[in-house]
């Protein structure tokens, strides 16, 4: 049954001394899809990095079909049949389609000129049989993120890859753009390619793949066909304990009062039209839609790091003029960023320094009395209280709070980035995307720490892909398209379908015919 | 903002730079507008315009290489006193190819293998070759070479100056390398995004360390036509040269983060640097105002570039 076409035995991995894999074994079959999940930190990408040629092992061996393999740099696991899809793509933003699908195997003349024409024929084939129209002279800085996942593919396919593995490749699609890609993925499967899945989200798992394989806190667990496990029982293997309910109970707001947050007519020239709603204190608004709908430029408008064209913003009723970020923070708005690692937290700062970094002016003595921060000098002692506070708060896991975020797994990391946005005790606070790439029970977390922060009073704005996070933690819902707000949902209209018939207007349309 | 119904890209606006600086100077001197002066202009920029083309390749890498006015002065000396000592022209030129692409190696090595910053490096490589230069000749220059020693910077061929036709070819070989071959693609790439570059397979160091072999050695062909013109190779020739380089990079529309640019965009940007000054020149301008008009020139073509980036970001 076996046919030993991939196989890891016995694999540990230690950085500096500190262990991330102990004692791994994986088995691969030809045409076959593995699930591989655990919980951020749990040594999923470690692995594959391993299979990748990124990282070497500590100990233990790979064997392809019986031969003992060894891979010391990524173009040796390329040579080896191996194609490894980072989740933040190995794409050359500055090249083309087809230059980045024969990068590093350049297909050239007799003289060492590269054949243009030849590789820009050969990549629109494969692009073709991967049924999109992506032009391959196209620059990658102009596709979107579900396009750049076929462009990768492209790239397996073009030296021939027998496995492919993907990390986390669904992060950044739609469930269209998901449906796509399992459709793609079966193609490629009957084809004899196999492939590595790794995700967070257990029903993709499920859907897609045949067998799978839980690790956690870089040990093995077990490993499954998917057909004999159910989705808790997946969970709790990953998590090692029962997970109670994922979303906290929602609590009434309060739509009495004056708003606390009221949007009228926003207009960005190109991205956003006429774009209306408000937020009751202590609710819970959630953001739908598809990539690209206009969901981050809202926030991105209301943060004045986009400047509107028409409209205005009302916070508790008084108009709100933001040229830069700063004065929309000290309105008492907070933006957590979606893209955490680009534009939310430092990662070589350390937990501390990354907390008060918004709030820093709060933490000035000032030596000539009065409030002018210019003449003072930071309180450390009251900055490590104030870390400490959140790290308790939000069961920050680090070594220390001197630590540098880079050594954080990904939902401390957006653990500190929510207590940075705390620390300028908002009223409303918009969080784009906050559970994005973080583990199942950092999410279920993040999850109570936005229905506490409701509850106290303060109004959250939640921009999110996954259907479910709307609907199990948003009092209502905004689902946009194209820059516009498609339909508002509540009570019994709050369904995954109907956020995806507003979504990809199917809706409308069936109201037009 | 007011939109233009044609919004001009970088390309066409450096064109229209260079094509309105000519006629402006064409208006005010109309020598100018001569052949002998038309073949000038090329001549005088040459020896900057070689250096630019291994500078353009080294900025497109992420990287600056400072050091290429020092590495000409001693690669020159290596040709220069083999001359003296009676070796054949030909072989003294190899000469200082070699030396110059030697010390490229070294500035490579420090970059790519033990991964130090670039402008540490070449600093240090500018102080350094600078430094051996002037032991060596103890301050005084080497003078008096052979006729054919002299001829990549004194001769004509075919009626046009040798320089022109060094660097029209030093463009040619660098065009090909670049736009052609695997390796100017791998360049951009590791210029772009280094890491995407080796997760593709890409030898990393070995691409970048090759960059600024040819730096090194484009600055010792600079240095050839440099030493044939003066004919005297001075410890001190070419100080300051990379100012010049870079700024006609830079003018010329490269990223100075990496990965993006063309090399005829860095010959559009050396030739608005050689028109100004040549202009300036012909209307006898106080030669200390040139530096001036250059740096404001620069300075003007990145705010413009600045813009241009922004607002095609707005766009996308």
């Amino acid at each position: 049954m076996d046919d030993g076409f991939l196989e890891m035995r016995g694999i540990c991995k230690s950085f500096s001394s500190v262990p991330v894999l102990r004692d791994i074994d994986l088995s691969l079959r030809r045409g076959e899809i593995l699930g591989v999940i655990g919980e951020n930190g749990a040594g999923k990408s470690t692995l594959m990095k391993i299979l990748g040629g990124i990282h070497q092992p500590t100990s233990g061996e790979i064997r392809s079909r019986g031969q003992r393999v060894c891979f010391r740099t990524p173009a040796e696991a390329r040579s080896g049949g191996i194609s490894l899809i980072p989740q933040e793509f190995n794409l050359v933003k500055d090249l083309c389609v087809y230059d980045n699908v024969f990068l590093g195997a350049e297909l050239h003349g007799p003289l060492g000129m590269l054949s243009k024409k030849r590789m820009q024929r050969r990549t629109a084939e494969l692009l073709a049989e991967l049924g999109t129209d992506i032009s391959p002279t196209e620059r990658i800085a102009n596709l979107s993120a579900a396009q750049k996942q076929l462009v990768e593919i492209a790239k397996a396919l073009a030296f021939e890859a027998e496995l492919l593995i993907m990390d986390e490749p669904t992060t950044v699609l739609t469930s269209h753009e998901v449906q796509i890609l399992f459709r793609l993925m079966r193609r490629l499967k009957e084809r004899g390619m196999s492939i590595i899945y790794i995700s967070h989200k257990l029903k993709e798992i499920k859907a897609i793949c045949d067998r799978v394989l839980i690790l956690r806190d870089g040990e093995f667990v077990c490993e499954k066909p998917t057909a004999e496990m159910s989705l808790e029982e997946m969970a709790s293997r990953m998590v090692g304990r029962e997970l109670s309910q994922i979303f906290p109970p929602k609590r009434l707001p309060r739509p009495d009062q004056v708003p606390a947050l009221e949007v009228r007519n926003l207009s960005v020239r190109g991205l956003l039209r006429n774009v209306s709603f408000s937020l009751a204190p202590g609710e819970v608004l959630g953001f739908g839609g598809l990539v690209g709908a206009g969901r981050t430029e809202v926030a991105e408008t209301i943060m004045g790091l986009r400047r509107a064209d028409e409209g205005e913003i009302l916070l508790s009723g008084t108009p709100l003029k933001v040229r830069f970020p700063e004065d929309a923070v000290r309105a008492g708005v907070s933006y957590l960023s979606e893209d955490r690692q680009g534009s939310g937290i430092l990662t070589g700062f350390s937990v501390t320094e990354n907390v008060t970094l918004v709030s820093l002016g709060s933490y000035v003595r000032s030596l000539l009395g009065g409030s002018g921060s210019f003449f003072g000098l930071l309180d450390k002692s009251r900055e490590r209280r104030s870390a400490s506070h959140y790290r308790d708060l939000f069961n920050i896991r680090a070594p220390s709070l001197d630590a540098r975020l880079e050594f954080l797994s990904g939902g401390n990391q957006q653990k500190v980035s929510m207590a940075k946005s705390l620390d300028t005790h908002p009223r409303v606070l918009v969080a784009d995307e906050p559970t994005r790439g973080i583990d199942v029970s950092a999410k279920q977390e993040m999850y109570r720490f936005i229905a506490d922060l409701a509850e106290s009073g303060v109004s959250c704005i939640v921009i999110s892909s996954e259907q479910e996070e709307l609907l199990g933690l948003c009092h209502r819902v905004v689902v946009m398209r194209d820059g516009r707000i498609a339909g508002v949902l509540e009570g019994a209209s709050l369904t995954e379908e109907e956020i995806m018939f507003h979504a990809t207007g199917i809706r409308e349309e069936a109201k037009a015919g | 903002m007011p939109s233009l119904p044609w919004r001009p890209g970088s390309r066409t606006l450096l064109l229209l730079l260079l094509g309105g600086l000519m006629l402006a100077v064409g208006a005010m001197e109309p020598r100018f507008f001569t052949g002998t002066n038309l073949l000038n202009v090329l001549r005088q920029s040459s020896i900057i315009g070689i250096i630019s083309l291994g500078m353009t390749v080294v900025i497109l890498t992420g990287g600056i290489d400072l050091s290429v006015g020092s590495i000409l002065a001693l690669s020159v000396l290596f040709a220069a006193s083999a001359a003296k000592a009676g070796v054949a022209a030909p072989l003294a030129w190899c000469c200082a190819l070699a030396g110059g692409a030697g010390l490229g190696w070294c500035n490579g090595f420090g970059i790519a293998r033990l991964r130090l910053p670039p402008f540490i490096v070449t600093l240090g490589m500018m102080g350094f070759a600078r430094g051996l230069a002037l032991l060596y000749t103890g301050g005084a220059p080497l003078t008096g070479f052979g006729a054919l020693f002299r001829f990549p910077g004194t001769g004509r061929f075919g009626g046009v100056p040798v320089p022109v036709l060094l660097f029209a070819l030093a463009f040619l070989a660098v065009f090909v390398l670049l736009e052609r071959c695997p390796w100017g693609e791998r360049v951009r790439s590791v210029g772009s995004n280094s890491v995407a570059a080796w997760g593709s397979g890409i030898d990393v160091p070995g691409t970048v360390a090759k960059a600024y072999v040819l730096s090194g050695t484009l600055a010792a062909l600079a240095g050839l036509v440099l030493v044939g013109r003066l004919d005297s190779a001075q410890p001190s020739a070419g100080l300051g040269y990379e100012f010049g380089a870079i700024a006609g990079v830079v003018l010329g529309g490269t990223s100075f983060s990496g990965g993006q640019g063309t090399l005829a965009g860095t010959i559009v940007g050396v030739l608005i640097m050689g028109v100004l000054e040549n202009g300036m020149n012909l209307l006898n301008v106080n030669p200390f105002s040139e530096q001036v008009v250059k740096g404001v020139v620069i300075a003007a073509a990145l705010v413009a570039y600045g813009s241009l980036g922004r607002r095609s970001r707005a766009a996308g």
